[in-house]
């Protein structure tokens, strides 16, 4: 893929093959992710049932995210998107950790400030 | 490819603001993933009110979370990962200018989507008939009835809003097929065909975080 785009991320230099300079994903990378997707749900499904203690949850978020990776990355085509898109889409996950980060700072050590009174 | 003598007269011409398709397609698709940012966000509050009330009242959670039907959450999610398959195909054909199989695969999301939300209503109905709707009527053996009612609460919010979000998408794609076979997309522009796509995509992957976060806790107890 060409790279060139990075410098003129909103405004790229017209080309004469706009069409072509943007590649169609080939079927056969689409199925494979496909398969993939499809082998993870089955991973996630057997590891429920096996008892890992709290490795448990780790595993399930942690299947669910490469899952999620897979379809930004292809079947949403942020691997080939410029860099700007990828800014965005790296900043919406952020924003979400900071959300995630911040609630459970507060409520997961509410505890730990009882005793004190 | 011929790129310049491809465009129908029905396809939508390129915008004044915009020096080439390549920038109307890339602003398109800023536009588009701006907005999915925030349904991350929208979708997220969600995720950190479950998480808090998992913490707080974990063996409800696992004891609610045993109440859903694991076989038909997963039938959900293969074929709702099967619907994202055929939409980027879709996506894939319309960049191609492929109008027939773009509107056959748009088709094919659409069967995939009806029959995810057949299987969910089917599901509500389930637990309906169950006594596992949050009010008085609500009756879960073993558990203290109040955080066993918010984890249904939880689960019939996340889970109807993400249906929403597909009748949404539904729609979209019925509008889609409409304008594929009537000529409006061109490899020059179909950024609708791109956009409504990413939008599915993203609904999909709600789905991936919701059937492990809801389906799948204390399965192995």
């Amino acid at each position: 893929m060409s790279e060139g785009g990075a410098a003129h991320v909103l405004l790229p230099e017209a080309h004469d093959s706009d069409v072509e300079s943007h590649v169609a994903v080939p079927v056969w990378l689409y199925v494979v992710v496909y398969v993939a997707l499809l082998a993870l749900t089955a991973s996630t499904v057997a590891a429920a049932y096996v008892d890992l203690g709290p490795l448990n949850n780790v595993v399930a978020v942690g299947i669910a995210a490469i899952k999620a990776a897979l379809v930004i990355l292809y079947f949403m085509h942020v691997r080939w998107s410029s860099p700007l898109i990828k800014l965005v889409v790296l900043a919406a996950f952020l924003w979400l950790l900071y959300m995630l980060g911040g609630a459970l700072s507060d409520y997961f050590t509410r505890g730990m400030m009882a005793p004190s009174r | 490819m011929a790129l310049s003598t491809t465009t129908d007269p029905a396809a939508p011409p390129l915008s004044h603001q915009f020096e080439s398709y390549e920038e109307q397609r890339q602003s398109a698709t800023l536009g588009i993933w701006v907005f999915l940012a925030t349904e991350v966000l929208f979708f997220g509050a969600l995720f950190v009110v479950y998480v808090v009330y998992r913490y707080l009242y974990p063996a409800a959670f696992m004891a609610g979370s045993r109440r859903l039907d694991v076989t038909l959450g997963a039938v959900n999610t293969v074929i709702l990962l099967s619907s994202s398959l055929t939409m980027a195909l879709a996506v894939r054909a319309a960049q191609l200018g492929q109008r027939r199989l773009s509107a056959l695969l748009l088709a094919a999301t659409i069967v995939l989507g009806a029959a995810f939300l057949g299987i969910k209503f089917q599901e509500y109905h389930h637990k309906f008939v169950e006594h596992l709707i949050p009010g008085a009527g609500f009756r879960l053996e073993g558990t203290e009835a109040r955080p066993a009612q918010l984890f249904f609460c939880l689960y019939f919010a996340m889970t109807g809003l993400h249906a929403l979000h597909m009748t949404i998408g539904i729609a979209l794609l019925a509008g889609l097929v409409v304008f594929t076979l009537r000529g409006s997309f061109s490899p020059e522009n179909y950024n609708f065909v791109e956009g409504t796509g990413l939008y599915w995509h993203l609904v999909d992957i709600v789905w991936i975080f919701l059937f492990p976060l809801l389906y799948l806790v204390g399965r192995h107890v």
